[in-house]
């Protein structure tokens, strides 16, 4: 690389800054302006060849531009056209590149002989494709055939979109099951569930922009800072630029979140929902809300309560398990009634928050002259009350009229940089078809199965949800599956409960070591040694794809280079398996391969039909008429008769979203321009990014607050009162104190990708506890001393740290979740939220002993 | 105090004047002592590189000089690009020196190594890249590294988040040296050795 680093960030710096300068409002012109048909290869510059790309870590979505020479990505840059990010990176970003030249890349497919290496590094051995397909076909098609209850595939909010797709389609109606989920089970199920509850549509309703319109922010067990990081770095332009903008941190700990903010509320552990109760009843009993947006846009309603916690395989079928779901409609004023006992006092005894700090909260929700957005992450999500929470949270905003309104919102942040896009999109949860539509309606399978060419009836097979990600390994551990599939994840490292999920207590729980586990994968992980088949997968730009970010932005990151030796495209390896499991299976009268797939692959050539992008395109334009039924008769009748109204999340032609650097749906059709949505349900100009088209077509104009919410039933979200319930766990004299586990800004995840670039590993080599000093003075143990931490659930070992990264209160401990070598998740417990499924990775109890 | 000692002390006064890679006339540059190393000249004079230091170091951070950094060749040091130091609770490598050319200190706040110093033009950071990472790593962090939140000239939806070194505060451990993930030409963070 002749073009030094250093110059190579001085000259993009400056021409970076200028575009910024400049582009700011350009690229939301581009965007309103649509389909210009521009070819999609960049100016090439220094002798590169540069592409379109967006940052394959978190969930803020950056767009990157890629340089890349003689095979070599040689340069990542911030794209200053991309809508959510506009031209920078965070460390992360900047280093991009050398995620994909770690020394160990997986080239070639590697098969396990002996299942007794399973758990050691040993025990792998290269092979042929044909092999690897062969054997990992045959497994898949013996359990079908034999019980496909005991087959799994577990994926990801880093799959991207349309391969994501392609995967659930033949999980799906391929095989006919519904034990497919993703890790977003781990991060956004909660969210989700929220979502759907409260507005029938799992999507947010505001954007990246309400950060740039706002004057205060709520951020709610959410670590920004580090896990967000150019996010915040928005949210601090925000406060540098705008008059007297406050910043209030809802937290466990203090985080570096907290060090920046105006104010920090400290709240005992899954005391925050007593929190958002008093602040509503304040808002209630003081008359602060908005009675006009009440009056218009909200209905109220009531759960079932007193539901427990998933400590037992038997919950969900448990009679409480099987009631978490059910609701009632209520008044107004029973609603009020139920939420009086939440006095600021009795949030104070709760959650240790003095009462005058919520008062002063609950007074900003008050404040008509001020914008109030929410933001939050894996504090609220990662709950035993994960989904209660998340509805609190839109309780307040929407009591005040502050929802799906320039600056004045409440934001659920993705973590994943296609959580949104593909686990939440596509349909790879357990219970999701693509598009919102859920197995159990039958409205929503006939529909899918008009635009998947299926018998009418087809899907009824698929009528009930599969198994959600921690049903799927409990059962995996008790020797339930024989079959599991894993792609875009490091479920070895990332799941919780690891003590039991490897196998490794003493309860007999070692299914991992009996089930034919295949893992595709680009570094060897501690997933892949427990793997019977590893399949070598192309990286990021190593091919064509998209991911979907928090805010809708729906975005392509084009090919730069070939992957490595035989790493091939995870949807080439999705194809042949498929077509080796389908073989000789009809669907109707079609082969049944062919009936799902043969548009794209040709299955004796072995080969797609076309090059990546058209590949990409074609499944693309197939997703897209989900959300577009007038491209198909069939799918437009059903979506007519059972008023599906599905267009409104309608997105546009492939080749846009490259010419736009990405769009935010729904993307509307208006006389030939394609014109993308920031602000969903909140009439105004489409040209200046309000929801025009859908508030013209369902809902309603003049409405408080100038919303519609037309795809809420009767056009009103519910506000559902959530009584406090405690953690699953408290400590206790054996296990004295919490522990909460999170991300830091230098490692993505387990690390897989980040440790393997040298200049991340190097800025944080090692994961470390971090403790309150007094604590540590209590059990005599120094900064930088190991200890054991231990859990009913299990045990690992790890360095402490006092030096106030995190600053832990007294009885808190954090620790983070990139670092095998410590793998804080054997001592997580896998207790989940008992709506959203999703594991409280925030509150395990835990005992420390110096070692 | 001996020539070399002599020359060692000018050419650290001369850093601490800000000329940050100048070359005294041994083709020496002062070094970074362990914690407690006594100041104007006094350490060079009382140490008597016996290497108790460098053995009780828990975390192999201590070094003996080599023979080309002349008269000072064998005398501890601290390559904080390498291994910092830590800042042990109870400096062990204090407690090993049988001369007290490293003074006892009652806390890590006491450590006077010397000032880290950040070059602007590298330093992703102040590209507003959201880097930071010397100050996460900084033992004293909000103390002796805080962060200058700055809007960033022509762009209303990224701020820089600027590290600061506060002189006096900072202690010179070179944590942060260690942590900076720049590579080229060098770290973006060094550390000033103080006098020694």
């Amino acid at each position: 690389m002749e073009l030094s680093r250093r110059r190579f960030v001085k000259t993009t710096a400056v021409a970076l800054a200028s575009a910024a300068a400049a582009g700011t409002m350009a690229s939301l012109a581009g965007c309103a302006t649509a389909g210009s048909g521009q070819s999609t290869k960049l100016t090439q510059t220094g002798g590169g060849t540069t592409t379109l790309g967006v940052c394959r870590f978190c969930g803020c979505g950056c767009g990157v531009i890629v340089e890349s020479k003689d095979g070599k990505i040689i340069s990542v840059t911030g794209d200053p056209d991309n809508g959510s990010s506009r031209g920078l990176n965070c460390v992360k970003g900047y280093y991009l590149a050398n995620a994909l030249y770690g020394e160990d890349r997986l080239t070639t497919p590697l098969i396990r002989d002996d299942k007794a290496t399973k758990g050691t590094p040993e025990g792998l051995r290269e092979a042929t494709w044909d092999e690897a397909l062969d054997l990992v076909a045959t497994h898949l098609r013996d359990t079908w055939k034999a019980d496909k209850s005991r087959l799994a595939f577990w994926g990801s909010g880093q799959q991207p979109i349309c391969e994501g797709y392609a995967t659930a389609k033949f999980w799906k109606a391929g095989l006919l099951s519904n034990n497919i989920d993703p890790n977003a089970r781990l991060c956004m199920a909660s969210a989700v569930v929220g979502f759907m509850n409260i507005f029938q549509t799992d999507e947010p309703a505001g954007c990246y922009a309400d950060i740039d319109e706002t004057d205060v922010f709520v951020t709610w067990g959410a670590n920004m800072a580090e896990a967000h990081p150019m996010l915040y770095s928005r949210l601090t332009a925000r406060k540098l630029n705008g008059q007297n903008i406050k910043h209030y941190d809802l937290t466990t700990l203090k985080t570096r979140t907290s060090a920046s903010a105006d104010k920090v509320l400290m709240f005992n552990p899954g005391s925050d929902i007593a929190i958002a109760n008093a602040i509503a009843n304040y808002l209630i009993v003081n008359k602060l809300y908005d009675p006009h947006f009440v009056a218009d846009h909200l209905q109220f309603k009531q759960g079932t309560e007193n539901i427990g916690n998933a400590f037992e395989d038997g919950y969900d079928a448990s009679e409480i398990g099987q009631a978490v779901d059910k609701v009632s409609s209520i008044t107004f004023e029973d609603y009020a009634a139920r939420l009086a006992p939440y006095t600021l006092e009795y949030a104070e005894e709760i959650s240790g928050v003095p009462a005058a700090d919520i008062q002063e909260l609950a007074e900003v929700f008050a404040d008509r002259s001020r914008k109030v957005l929410s933001l939050w992450t894996m504090g609220v999500n990662q709950h035993n009350r994960g989904t209660w929470m998340n509805h609190c949270i839109y309780n307040i905003h929407l009591l005040t009229g502050r929802y799906a309104r320039p600056g004045d919102g409440a934001f659920s942040l993705t973590g994943q940089p296609t959580a949104c896009g593909t686990a939440r999109e596509v349909g790879t949860f357990s219970h999701r078809l693509p598009a919102d539509l859920l197995v159990a309606q039958e409205p929503h399978r006939r529909y899918t199965e008009a635009i998947w060419n299926l018998p009418e009836g087809y899907l009824d097979a698929i009528a009930k949800p599969g198994m959600h990600t921690v049903k799927m390994f409990r059962e995996l551990s008790k020797g339930n599956i024989d079959f599991l599939w894993s792609a875009h994840n490091n479920w070895a490292v990332s799941m919780p409960n690891l003590t039991r999920f490897l196998g490794r207590g003493t309860d007999g729980n070692d299914g991992i070591n009996d089930a034919f586990i295949c893992v595709s994968e680009v570094y060897p992980t501690l997933s892949t040694q427990y793997a019977d088949v590893v399949f070598p997968a192309a990286m990021w730009v190593e091919r064509e794809g998209m991911f979907g970010n928090g805010e809708r932005r729906t975005a392509v990151f084009e090919k730069a280079v070939d992957p490595p030796g035989e790493a091939r495209w995870d949807l080439w390896a999705l194809m042949e398996v498929a077509k080796r499991v389908l073989e000789g299976e009809t669907i109707g009268t079609e082969d049944a391969f062919d009936c799902l797939f043969g548009e794209w692959y040709d299955k004796e050539a072995a080969e797609f039909k076309g090059d990546e992008r058209e590949i990409n395109r074609a499944i693309w334009e197939e997703y897209r008429t989900f959300s577009n039924p007038q491209l198909k008769a069939e799918a437009a009748a059903i979506n007519e008769s059972a008023k599906l109204k599905m267009e409104a999340k309608q997105l546009a032609p492939y080749d846009l979203y490259i010419e736009n650097h990405g769009l935010t749906w729904p993307v509307r059709e208006v006389e030939g321009e394609w014109l993308p949505t920031l602000w969903r349900f909140c009439d105004g100009p489409q040209a200046d990014g309000f929801d025009e088209f859908g508030v013209e077509q369902y809902g309603e104009h003049d409405k408080a607050g100038g919303v519609s919410f037309y795809k809420s039933a009767d056009k009103r979200p519910s506000v559902v009162f959530r009584p406090y319930e405690p953690p699953a766990e408290i400590p206790s004299e054996e296990y004295p104190f919490w522990l909460c586990t999170g991300r830091l800004l230098e490692h993505w995840h387990t690390g897989s990708m980040t440790r393997r670039i040298a200049a991340l590993d190097r800025a944080l080599p090692e994961a470390l506890l971090d403790m309150n000093p007094q604590d540590c003075a209590r059990l005599g143990v120094n900064d930088g001393d190991m200890v054991r931490i231990t859990s009913r659930y299990g045990t690992c070992d790890m360095k402490v740290s006092t030096a106030g990264r995190t600053q832990p209160p007294e009885g808190m401990t954090f620790a983070p979740f990139f670092a095998d070598e410590s793998l804080i998740n054997l001592v997580v417990q896998d207790v989940y939220c008992p709506l959203s499924k999703e594991p409280d990775f925030k509150k395990t109890c835990v005992a420390i002993t110096k070692l | 105090m001996g020539l070399g000692s002599r020359i060692a002390l000018v050419c650290a006064g001369a850093l601490a004047l800000g000329a940050v890679g100048s070359k005294v006339a041994l083709g020496q540059e002062p070094l970074l002592r362990p914690p407690g190393a006594q100041a104007d000249g006094r350490f060079s004079a009382l140490c008597i590189k016996c290497g108790r230091c460098i053995q009780a170091c828990p975390y192999g951070a201590i070094r003996a000089a080599s023979l080309a950094t002349g008269v000072q060749a064998d005398s501890p040091w601290i390559d904080p690009r390498q291994n910092p130091c830590h800042l042990c609770a109870d400096f062990p490598c204090i407690a090993a020196c049988p001369t007290s050319a490293l003074a006892p200190v009652d806390a890590p706040q006491e450590v006077a190594m010397g000032t880290a110093v950040i070059d602007e033009d590298t330093c992703l950071s102040y590209q507003a890249m959201r880097c930071e990472v010397s100050y996460r790593a900084c033992p004293l962090i909000d103390e002796a590294i805080t962060i200058d939140y700055r809007p960033r000239p022509g762009d209303a939806i990224h701020a820089v988040f600027a590290p600061v070194i506060h002189e006096g505060v900072c202690v010179g451990c070179g944590l942060c040296v260690q942590r900076c993930p720049v590579e080229d030409p060098g770290p973006a963070i060094r550390v000033t050795p103080a006098p020694s």
